[in-house]
């Protein structure tokens, strides 16, 4: 099943846990595995909190644009929050030194650990926009 | 499914037993809550059992760093116990796993303590 969906989330916790429902359940559409599904998850998680908490602070003003894109060999998800947006040059690394025992700051590194492609820029509206790619077999990669 | 922690005493090690999803929100609150309270107590000796813990975000994993360095700053020591290859692969990327003292034997896991 191909197609996009473009959805448009409140800066809330309950927006993660149905942003990565909604994901997981296009996925397991593909043909994803339990673990590949998971793996997806946890990344549409942490961008989901990324842009809820950190990118809109969870402000009733603002949403998180949620764009799920089906494609025959792969899932693309796109995240777009309303805050500053970030540079991912200038994130600390959380497995290196004082950072390793930090409490925070591990969201970007599991993003990029488990899906395919990982891209972030500014958006046009000037937040944090966050691409994710997982494919349905290695094949595609 | 959110997490349900329940612990119980083994000699003078509390054995905090874990099951379902460790997350930013109400599971990690949970356990840094729970953690928090037995160390007030006067527990020192903490193993956490993640045997039916199906997943772990970074919120999650934030948690057992503050339970590590909580228990451990009280001259305690924290450790876990049947780790879900999810979860071994999470601490392994996030490098912790070598910061953490980590059991598949929970009577070993017990007898470690000093």
């Amino acid at each position: 099943m191909t197609g996009i969906t473009d959805t448009l989330l409140a800066s809330t916790l309950a927006s993660v846990d149905s942003a990565e429902a909604m994901v997981v359940e296009s996925a397991a559409a593909l043909g994803l595995d339990e673990d590949a599904r998971m793996d997806l998850g946890l990344a549409i998680r942490e961008a989901m909190v990324n842009a809820v908490a950190h990118g809109n602070a969870y402000s009733p003003e603002k949403q998180v644009r949620l764009i799920l894109e089906t494609r025959a060999d792969a899932v693309r998800i796109t995240i777009i929050d309303q805050g500053e947006g970030f540079d991912l040059n200038k994130v600390p690394d959380p497995t290196q030194g004082e950072n390793l025992m930090r409490e925070s700051g591990r969201g970007l590194l599991l993003m990029q650990a488990f899906v395919d492609e990982f891209s972030v820029k500014r958006s046009a509206t000037g937040g944090a926009e966050v691409v994710l790619v997982k494919y349905a077999s290695d094949t595609g990669r | 499914m959110s997490a349900r922690l329940t612990t119980r005493q083994v000699g003078d090690v509390t054995v905090i037993d874990a099951v379902g999803r460790i997350t930013l929100g109400e599971g990690s609150a949970l356990l840094r809550d729970t953690v928090k309270n037995l160390v007030a107590a006067g527990n020192k000796k903490l193993l956490l059992n993640l045997g039916e813990v199906s997943y772990i975000d970074s919120s999650g994993v934030g948690e057992l760093v503050y339970s590590y360095t909580t228990v451990t700053s009280q001259q305690g020591q924290f450790k876990l116990l049947n780790l879900t290859k999810r979860v071994e692969d999470l601490l392994q990327i996030t490098k912790l796993y070598t910061v953490f003292e980590v059991h598949d034997d929970e009577t070993r896991a017990v007898r470690s303590f000093s």
